[in-house]
């Protein structure tokens, strides 16, 4: 399915790189920014609010892995186990509410 | 009728038996070569999708906004998804100078292949799918994730400020939104106790043991914000801040014109019409349905799906970035982790079924009933959650309020000393 998909797409790709018009020139090549010249680095410092939304992604990435194989054995599962996986839960919810009230989830 | 029902079925056993009967080939190559048939029937059928998807959402959303849409090309503009094909196909391509020409030139085939490989595992009737996998719901949520690497790599390779702030926007958002995605698939997976597709679908129907209810009865907050996971996912309005042509001028595609673009389309939209065929499956019920041909009902429910898709996008407007994260983080997602705690206790106390009933205690219910509880608890927690969130925003509002009330009496103040 991949190859297939990668194939007809690459495909669809070098026909038309055959097919169009091929008139570069500099400033059609240049960045496009609304018509103004580019300043400095485009590269630009970001937003650590990014990196801090990353991590808690990340933890709640990584406990819906653990559940998915939870979820599947779940008939099979006992009284006891159901109620470990509900403590396991009400950790990570209780993490969730930590990084609430030390603000990592605010964006102003 | 059976003939109607099975028609899919017929023909691909018929293509089967041709290649297997004429060319003499051994089976192995046989199942091949009818593996990359369906392949690139199902690619055909996304593309084809796509290209009527293009038109009939714009003339919808047209309508929606009092306009008439795209009229001129052809009858009613039927033929405007061909002239904007040759459009895109016939188009310079420019590629800027400051661009990381590899990163910048692959990001469109990784969108397309990425969206296209999901229909791999979607179940269109009993026996018509590219691959039973027995994690298939896994699957699509894993392949329909990797958009985000496409899009990171377009807004890095372009080299370009705009591009860049598009791509750091859609990292945030599409990653956050996973979170109550994968949150609210688990109830239906505990219910079928499968993450196969057609088991999920299966136990949505009467006819193979199953109990006759879709998923949408018995869990309506989890269809809820899977549907609006699923809406941000895909980065369609409302939650298309990533584009925000009146902000950064289309984010992470800025520098692409021609056919990646086209391509950058093509993903997006696939993506969306995967999400819709997912919603069928895990809370419609899939093929199941009476009179009509099963494939007849996958669609038409997709259909209907889309239809919502396209209702909002013509209704409502654009949140901001706050807004979005806010609602992420702060309400869908922990109101899914109390729901999902919920439904794990509900299952557990009130099984339907006799034999797991007798190994784990519990009170022994009928489906129907079982149903009827999950039902109302699903209610009370998004009815709940809505409460607590509305309460929050009013207080909000209302301080908002005060704090611009004082500062007008401050300037009233000023003006007359």
């Amino acid at each position: 399915m991949i190859t297939t998909a990668a194939l007809l797409m690459g495909v669809t790709l070098i026909a038309a790189s055959l097919l169009r018009p091929k008139k570069p020139s500099k400033a059609k090549l240049e960045t496009y920014e609304c018509g103004m010249e580019t300043v400095g680095d485009t590269w630009v410092q970001f937003r650590v609010q990014y990196y801090v939304l990353a991590l808690v992604f990340v933890v709640f990435d990584i406990e819906a892995v653990l559940l998915f194989p939870i979820a599947v054995a779940f008939n099979a599962l006992s009284w006891f186990a159901v109620l470990n996986v509900v403590i396991f839960i009400l950790i990570l919810l209780a993490a969730l509410v930590y990084a609430w009230r030390k603000g990592a989830l605010e964006w102003e | 009728m059976s003939f109607i029902t099975d028609l899919l079925n017929i023909i691909g056993n018929f293509i089967h038996g041709i290649i297997q009967s004429i060319f003499g080939f051994s089976p192995f190559l046989v199942d091949a070569i009818t593996m990359g048939l369906a392949a690139v029937i199902l690619c055909t059928f996304a593309a084809v999708s796509f290209m009527g998807l293009t038109y009939v959402e714009r003339k919808l959303v047209a309508r929606i906004q009092d306009r008439v849409g795209p009229n001129q090309a052809g009858p009613v503009g039927l033929l405007q998804p061909i002239a904007d094909g040759i459009k895109m196909f016939t188009k310079e391509d420019t590629t800027p100078a400051a661009a990381d020409r590899w990163v910048y030139n692959l990001a469109p085939l990784v969108i397309a292949v990425f969206a296209l490989t999901t229909y791999a595992v979607l179940p269109f009737a009993p026996g018509i799918v590219g691959t039973n996998l027995n994690i298939g719901a896994f699957y699509v949520l894993a392949i329909g994730s990797g958009s985000i690497i496409a899009i990171i790599m377009a807004g890095w390779g372009s080299n370009n400020k705009y591009a860049l702030l598009g791509a750091f926007r859609t990292v945030a958002q599409l990653v956050g939104y996973e979170v109550p995605m994968l949150l609210n698939v688990l109830p239906v997976i505990m219910l079928a106790g499968s993450m196969s597709l057609i088991d999920i679908i299966d136990h949505q129907t009467l006819a193979n043991g199953g109990t006759g209810i879709p998923n949408i009865v018995l869990l309506p907050f989890c269809a809820l914000v899977f549907l609006i996971s699923g809406i941000a996912e895909t980065a369609r309005s409302p939650f298309d801040l990533l584009e925000a042509e009146s902000e950064i001028v289309a984010g992470f595609h800025v520098e692409y014109s021609g056919m990646k673009f086209a391509l950058f389309f093509l993903g997006e939209y696939v993506n969306a019409l995967a999400v819709a065929f997912m919603f069928t499956v895990l809370f419609l019920g899939g093929y199941a349905g009476p009179i009509l041909p099963p494939y007849v009902w996958m669609l038409l429910k997709a259909a209907a799906v889309f239809t919502v898709f396209m209702w909002l996008r013509g209704t409502l407007p654009r949140i901001r970035v706050d807004q979005m994260h806010n609602m992420n983080w702060k309400f869908l997602v922990p109101a899914s982790i109390v729901n999902l705690i919920l439904v794990m206790i509900l299952l557990k106390l009130f099984p339907s079924d006799a034999a797991l009933a007798q190994a784990n205690g519990g009170i022994l219910v009928t489906p129907a009933v079982q149903a009827g509880i999950l039902f109302a608890s699903n209610l009370v927690v998004m009815l709940g959650a809505l409460a607590i969130a509305a309460r929050r925003a009013r207080g909000a509002r209302l301080a908002e309020e005060e704090m611009l009330a004082a500062r007008r009496a401050e300037n009233m103040a000023a003006a007359k000393a």
